[in-house]
C-alpha cells in the first residue's frame, strides 16, 4: 500500500497531492492528520502525477508539510453479513451502538451497479399499508420506489414509521417469507433518530433492522455514503440472503445539500438553484436501486422522505425525485392545519404501479373503478369549494352542492384515521362505495356498472342497515 | 496505442494517440471499457466513456479501433432489446448476470442464426445504391428487405440459408454480407423529403381527432411528472399504425422498460393481429446507466429507424426522454469544461435538437424504385423542470416541431386522462390532414372537429363567468353549452389506457362518438329554443347511453351508430309532452 506525504494543497474539503502512480478513479485513502487523527477520503480526480481527494468530514487540522495520505487500493466497499440485523451504524458504516465489528460474508462496492432491465422482473404483490389514501388511491407494490413528499413540521416521520410497522403482503403465497427494514438517516435531528429508534424497539421491528445514522452533527460529505451503504445492505439482504427489504431514507433533502455543497467546492458549473447539473443521474443511482430480479426471491422497496424547501413541490429536489420515482405520497399543510392526520394531499399523488398491483385476484375486481372515481370527485369538491368562496354555496346547483359535501366528508372519514389504525383493502374499498353512495349514480361513470350492483349496493344496504 | 493520463466521472483523457480520429471508438484500460473520442488536442484525445470509470488508473492502455462507433444494421434487429450503444442487455444478462457489469463486448446482431434469403435482383443487373437485392422473413409480419449498400453490377446472388456474415452477393465484384454497419451520428440519405399530407393514427381520441399526427412528422410532448408523458408514449408505441416502432427509454425508469417487455409479447397489433413485439425495437438505456451511452442512445435509436424507413416502412420512434438526453450533453460539456449555454446546457443544444428532429420525414426511398416510401415520426417526451416549458429543452424542441400536445398537471390531478389540454396543445398538420380524412372518413369530419373545438373555447370563456357569478347566472342555453362540453371533455376525450375497449378507438368509431355528441349538442340547443326546460334534457337517459359508448367494443360498433337515431327518438319525445 502506498503512502505519500506530498499534499500540496488544501481546499475545502479537497484535498491535493501530487507526486503520486497508479491511483485509481473513485480510490478510497486514508488520512493521517498530523495529531496522529485518521479519516477517509475518496479521490475526485486522477492524472499522472496528480490525485484530488475529497475527505469526508472537515479538513480542520490538516495542513500541507504533515499530513500523510495513503491509498487503500481499492473503491469504497462494505463488509455485509447477516449478523448486521438489529445493529446500527454511523454514516459511514461503522458500529455505533458499542457492539462487536461486523465480521464481514462479503464485500460489495457501495456504488452497486445498475440492475440490467432485462433482469427485472415487474413488481405486482400488492403491500398493505392500512393507510386508505395509500392503498385506495396510490397502492404501493413490492419493488417500488415511492418517496414521500413533505414539508417541515408535517408528521412525515410518524407516517413513515406506521408504514413500516403495518406494511404487509396479504396474499396466500407470501407465509414464511423474511421481512427486514433498512433505515437510512441523512443529516436528521437526535431526536428524530430517537423517534424512529424507539419505535423500531418498542414494536420489535428492530430485531429484522439495519440502521445507518449520520445526524445533522455529522460531516455532511459522508451523507453521500449513507443511502449508498444502506442500499447496499439491501440488496445483499434481498437478492442474497432472499429476504424482502424495506428502506426508508430520511431525508433526500439533507442529501441533496451535501451534493450542492460538494460541487460549488469542486467549482463545477451550477445548475438550477446551485444545484449540480448531475443531480438527476446521481439521484437516479440512488432510487433505481429498487427492483425485483426475475429469479430471486428477495425484493427492495425503497420509501423516501423528503421536505419541499417551502413546500415547493417545483424545487429541484421535489421535480428531479418525481422523475425518477414511481410516484410520491404528498403532504399538505392546509390537511395538517385541519387536524387531520395522515394529512395526505391525494391530488399531487401517483403511484405509478398502481396497476400492476391492482384489480382481481390481487386486491379487487372494483379497484381501479373506485379509486379513480373518488379522485374526479374529490377533484369537484375541491373545485367547488373555491366557486363557493366566490359566489356562496346558495349559487350552486344541487348536484354541486352534494359534490361540495362529498369533499369534507372524504376529509373526514376517508383520509383521516389514527396513528395506530390498520385498515384492511376490504374496508378501505368499501369506505370508498359508502362515500360514493352520496352522489347520484348517473355521476358514478369511472366505475363499471356491474359493480355499482356488485358493491356499490351491497355497501349501502349494510350502512342503511346499521342506521335503522 | 496510448496511455489513459487524467480520469475525471465519465470523461477521461488519454495520451500518445497519433492518428486518432475525431469520434472514434476507442478500447480503454485492462478491461476494455468502450468509449469514444470527442475532442482532440495534439496526441491528447479526451474520451467519453460509455460504461463506469471507477477503478481506472492513470498509465492503462488505451487502443483505437480505428472506427466511428457504428449501429449494425441488418435482419435480427426485431424484437430485441438494446442499451444505448446498441448491445443487447439479455445477452449482457447471460454474459455478466442481473446487473451490468463492465467491460463486456457483445454482437448486436445474431451471427449465428440463418435466415431464408430471397433474391429479388437478378444476376448482371446493374442497382443503385438503395436497391432491394433481396427479402428476408424477419418477423411473422415484417419483410426485411437488404438494400445494396453501393452502386454497380450484380453477382453472385443466390437464394439460400445464410447468416448475416455471409455472402448473398456480389456487386462489381466485392462481396456483399446482409450485416451492415453505418456511422450512428450521421443521418441516413434519401432521394427526396414528401410533404407530410398522411395521418399516423394512433387510437388515442384526442390526437386523433384534435390534434392530427402526419407521418414523417414530429411532435413534442412536454409534461411534468406524473401528467402521464410514459403512458401517452406507451400507448402510441401499442396502437399507432405504423409498420415498426422504435422506442428508446432515454434516462428513464427501469420498472418501465420492464413493463413494455412484459407487455408488448402478450398485446395483439390491432391492424396485423400479431404480437406487438414483432414490429418493435426496444432501446433502454435508463437514468442509472451510464450517461454517456444515454447521449449516444437516441442517435442509436434514429438510425434504426431510418434503416427500415429506407425499406419502404413507416416508422414510429418514441423517444422518452429528451431531457434527458440534454442533460447527458449538458453533463459532458460540464466534465469538458466547455462554456455553459442557458442554464448550463451547451450553446451547441439547439442545433443538436433541430438535427435529431430533421432526421423524421415521409421520404421517396434511395434506389432506382422511384415509388417506394417510407417515413419516420419522431414523438419526443420532454421533461422541463417543475412542469414550466420556459427552459431551453422545452423551447428549442417546440421550434422544430409541429405538433404540442401539452400535458396538464391539474387535468392529471383529477384523473382525466390522457391528459392534454386542449386549449394549449396544437397541430400545424390539420390543414394537410384534411383532405385524407374528408376522403377516407367522412365528409363531415373537419366540421365536426371544429365546431367540437370551437364549443371547447367557448367552454372556457363560459367558466371565467362562472367562476364570478355562479352556474345559475348563466341563460340556460350557455347551461347547455356547458353540458355539451362535459359530455365532450368526459365522454370523448377522456379515455382509460387500461380499460381493454376504450384504450384504442378505430376512426370510424371515433367518428361515431362525435357525431353523436354534437347531435345531442344540436338538439338541446333547439330543445331549449323551444322552451324545454334544461332540466329536463338532464334526466334524458340516453346520457347515460353516450357516456358508456366508448365502452363499446368495435365490433358492435353498430349499436354506435344505433344511439344516434336514439337520441332523436328521446328528443323527439320530449317535445311532445
Amino acid at each position: 500500500m502506498k503512502e505519500y506525504k506530498t499534499v500540496t494543497q488544501i481546499a475545502g474539503p479537497l484535498v491535493f497531492v501530487e507526486g503520486v502512480f497508479d491511483i485509481s478513479y473513485g480510490e478510497i485513502v486514508e488520512i493521517t492528520l498530523p495529531s496522529g487523527e485518521r479519516k477517509k477520503g475518496q479521490v475526485l480526480d486522477t492524472s499522472r502525477g496528480l490525485a484530488i481527494i475529497q475527505v469526508f468530514g472537515t479538513t480542520a487540522g490538516l495542513n500541507v508539510s504533515d499530513t500523510r495520505v495513503k491509498f487503500l487500493g481499492e473503491t469504497m466497499h462494505l463488509g455485509v453479513s447477516i449478523e448486521m440485523l438489529g445493529r446500527v451504524f454511523n454514516g459511514l458504516g461503522e458500529p455505533r451502538d458499542k457492539g462487536p465489528a461486523i465480521i464481514p460474508e462479503k464485500r460489495l462496492d457501495i456504488n452497486g451497479a445498475p440492475i440490467n432491465p432485462y433482469a427485472r422482473a415487474e413488481p405486482r404483490d400488492f403491500i398493505q399499508t392500512g393507510i386508505s389514501t395509500i392503498d385506495g388511491m396510490n397502492t404501493l407494490v413490492r419493488g417500488q420506489k415511492l418517496p414521500i413528499f413533505s414539508g417541515s413540521g408535517l408528521p412525515h416521520n410518524q407516517l413513515a414509521v406506521q408504514i413500516a410497522r403495518q406494511a404487509k403482503v396479504v396474499s396466500s403465497s407470501s407465509k414464511g417469507e423474511q421481512f427486514a427494514v433498512v433505515f437510512a438517516a441523512i443529516g436528521i435531528t437526535n431526536e428524530e433518530a430517537l423517534f424512529f429508534m424507539r419505535d423500531f424497539e418498542k414494536t420489535g421491528a428492530l430485531e429484522r433492522a439495519v440502521l445507518f445514522l449520520n445526524l445533522a452533527d455529522d460531516p455532511s460529505v459522508e451523507r453521500i455514503i449513507t443511502p449508498r451503504l444502506a442500499l447496499t445492505t439491501a440488496e445483499y439482504l434481498a437478492y442474497e440472503k432472499n429476504m424482502h427489504v424495506l428502506v426508508i431514507i430520511t431525508d433526500m433533502t439533507n442529501y441533496c445539500e451535501a451534493l450542492r455543497e460538494i460541487a460549488s467546492a469542486r467549482e463545477e458549473v451550477p445548475g438550477r438553484r446551485g444545484y449540480p447539473g448531475y443531480m438527476y443521474t446521481d439521484l437516479s443511482t440512488i432510487y433505481e436501486r429498487a427492483g425485483r430480479i426475475k429469479g430471486k426471491e428477495g425484493t427492495v422497496t425503497q420509501f423516501s422522505i423528503l421536505t419541499m424547501p417551502g413546500d415547493d413541490i417545483t424545487h429541484p429536489i421535489a421535480d428531479l425525485t418525481g422523475y425518477i420515482t414511481e410516484g410520491q405520497i404528498v403532504l399538505g399543510r392546509d390537511l395538517h392545519r385541519k387536524n387531520i392526520y395522515p394529512p395526505v394531499d391525494v391530488l399531487p399523488c401517483l403511484s405509478r404501479l398502481m396497476n400492476l398491483g391492482i384489480g382481481k385476484d390481487r386486491t379487487r375486481e372494483d379497484h381501479r373503478g373506485v379509486a379513480d372515481q373518488l379522485y374526479a370527485a374529490y377533484a369537484t369538491g375541491r373545485d367547488l369549494r373555491s366557486l363557493a368562496a366566490v359566489v356562496g354555496e346558495e349559487a350552486l346547483s344541487a348536484t354541486d352542492k352534494i359534490y361540495l359535501k362529498f369533499a369534507d366528508v372524504f376529509e373526514e372519514r376517508f383520509i383521516r384515521q389514527s396513528n395506530h389504525e390498520d385498515r384492511t383493502i376490504e374496508q378501505t374499498l368499501d369506505l370508498g362505495w359508502e362515500l360514493m353512495g352520496m352522489l347520484p349514480e348517473s355521476e358514478l361513470k369511472r366505475v363499471k356498472k356491474e359493480f355499482i350492483e356488485k358493491y356499490g349496493h351491497k355497501v349501502k344496504r349494510m350502512t342503511q342497515g346499521v342506521q335503522a | 496505442m496510448g496511455v489513459l493520463h487524467r480520469i475525471s466521472g465519465p470523461v477521461v483523457e488519454a495520451k500518445e494517440m497519433t492518428g486518432a480520429k475525431m469520434y472514434d471508438l476507442v478500447k480503454i484500460g485492462n478491461e476494455g471499457l468502450t468509449g469514444e473520442i470527442i475532442k482532440l488536442v495534439g496526441d491528447t484525445a479526451t474520451i467519453q466513456v460509455y460504461e463506469e470509470t471507477s477503478g481506472l488508473k492513470p498509465g492503462e492502455p488505451v487502443t483505437t479501433t480505428g472506427e466511428p462507433l457504428s449501429v449494425e444494421l441488418g435482419p435480427g434487429l426485431l424484437t430485441s432489446i438494446y442499451d444505448g450503444i446498441q448491445r443487447p442487455l439479455d445477452l449482457l444478462v447471460k454474459k455478466g448476470g442481473d446487473f451490468i457489469t463492465r467491460g463486456l463486448t457483445v454482437n448486436s446482431i445474431d451471427r449465428q442464426r440463418k435466415w431464408d434469403f430471397v433474391p429479388v435482383a437478378k444476376n448482371g443487373q446493374k442497382v443503385k445504391q438503395g436497391d432491394i437485392l433481396g427479402t428476408v422473413q424477419e418477423t411473422e409480419i415484417i419483410m426485411h428487405k437488404i438494400m445494396a449498400p453501393v452502386e454497380g453490377a450484380l453477382s453472385d446472388i443466390q437464394a439460400g440459408k445464410f447468416n448475416v456474415e455471409e455472402t448473398v452477393c456480389s456487386i462489381d465484384g466485392k462481396p456483399v454480407k446482409m450485416l451492415q454497419r453505418w456511422f450512428v451520428r450521421k443521418s441516413r440519405p434519401v432521394a427526396e423529403k414528401f410533404d407530410p399530407n398522411i395521418p399516423l393514427l394512433t387510437g388515442q381520441r384526442i390526437v386523433d381527432i384534435f390534434f392530427p399526427i402526419a407521418k414523417g412528422g414530429t411532435v413534442c410532448v412536454p409534461g411534468p411528472f406524473g401528467s402521464g408523458k410514459t403512458v401517452t408514449q406507451h400507448q402510441f408505441a401499442k396502437w399507432s399504425d405504423t409498420q415498426i416502432v422504435v422506442y428508446v427509454g432515454c434516462g428513464e425508469r427501469g420498472n418501465e422498460m420492464t413493463e413494455v417487455l412484459t407487455e408488448f409479447p402478450h398485446l395483439e397489433d390491432p391492424h396485423t393481429k400479431k404480437p406487438l413485439m414483432m414490429r418493435t425495437v426496444l432501446i433502454a438505456n435508463t437514468s442509472n446507466m451510464p450517461v454517456a451511452a444515454r447521449e449516444a442512445s437516441i442517435y442509436t435509436a434514429a438510425t434504426i429507424a431510418e434503416y427500415y424507413r429506407d425499406m419502404g416502412y413507416d416508422v414510429a420512434l418514441m423517444a422518452d426522454s429528451t431531457s434527458r438526453w440534454a442533460e447527458a450533453m449538458r453533463e459532458i460539456g460540464g466534465r469538458l469544461e466547455e462554456m455553459p449555454g442557458e442554464e448550463g446546457y451547451p450553446a451547441y443544444l439547439g442545433r443538436r435538437l433541430a438535427e435529431f428532429y430533421e432526421r423524421a420525414g415521409r421520404v421517396q426511398c434511395l434506389g432506382s424504385d422511384t415509388t417506394r416510401t417510407g417515413s419516420v415520426t419522431i414523438i419526443g417526451a420532454v421533461s422541463p423542470p417543475g412542469g414550466d416549458i420556459n427552459e431551453p429543452v422545452s423551447q428549442n424542441t417546440l421550434r422544430v416541431t409541429k405538433v404540442f400536445l401539452a400535458l396538464d398537471a391539474s387535468l392529471a390531478q383529477r384523473r382525466h386522462f390522457p391528459a392534454f389540454n386542449w386549449l394549449r396543445s396544437y397541430s400545424l398538420y390539420t390543414d394537410s390532414l384534411e383532405s385524407y380524412y374528408v376522403n377516407n372518413i367522412s365528409s363531415d369530419w373537419v366540421d365536426l372537429r371544429k365546431e367540437a373545438m370551437a364549443l371547447l373555447q367557448k367552454e372556457s370563456e363560459l367558466q371565467e363567468i362562472v367562476q364570478l357569478v355562479g352556474p345559475d347566472a348563466l341563460p340556460e342555453k350557455e347551461q347547455a353549452v356547458l353540458l355539451s362540453t362535459k359530455m365532450i371533455r368526459e365522454d370523448l376525450l377522456q379515455q382509460s389506457a387500461y380499460h381493454e375497449v376504450d384504450t384504442y378507438s378505430s376512426m370510424k368509431k371515433q367518428y361515431l362518438l362525435i357525431k353523436n355528441i354534437m347531435k345531442f349538442h344540436h338538439r338541446a340547443q333547439s330543445a331549449v329554443d323551444l322552451g324545454i326546460q334544461l332540466k329536463r334534457i338532464l334526466e334524458l337517459p340516453i346520457r347515460e347511453r353516450i357516456a358508456r359508448a366508448k365502452e363499446i367494443p368495435e365490433d358492435r360498433i353498430k349499436e354506435i351508430e344505433f344511439i344516434g337515431s336514439e337520441i332523436d327518438r328521446a328528443f323527439d319525445s320530449l317535445g311532445k309532452k
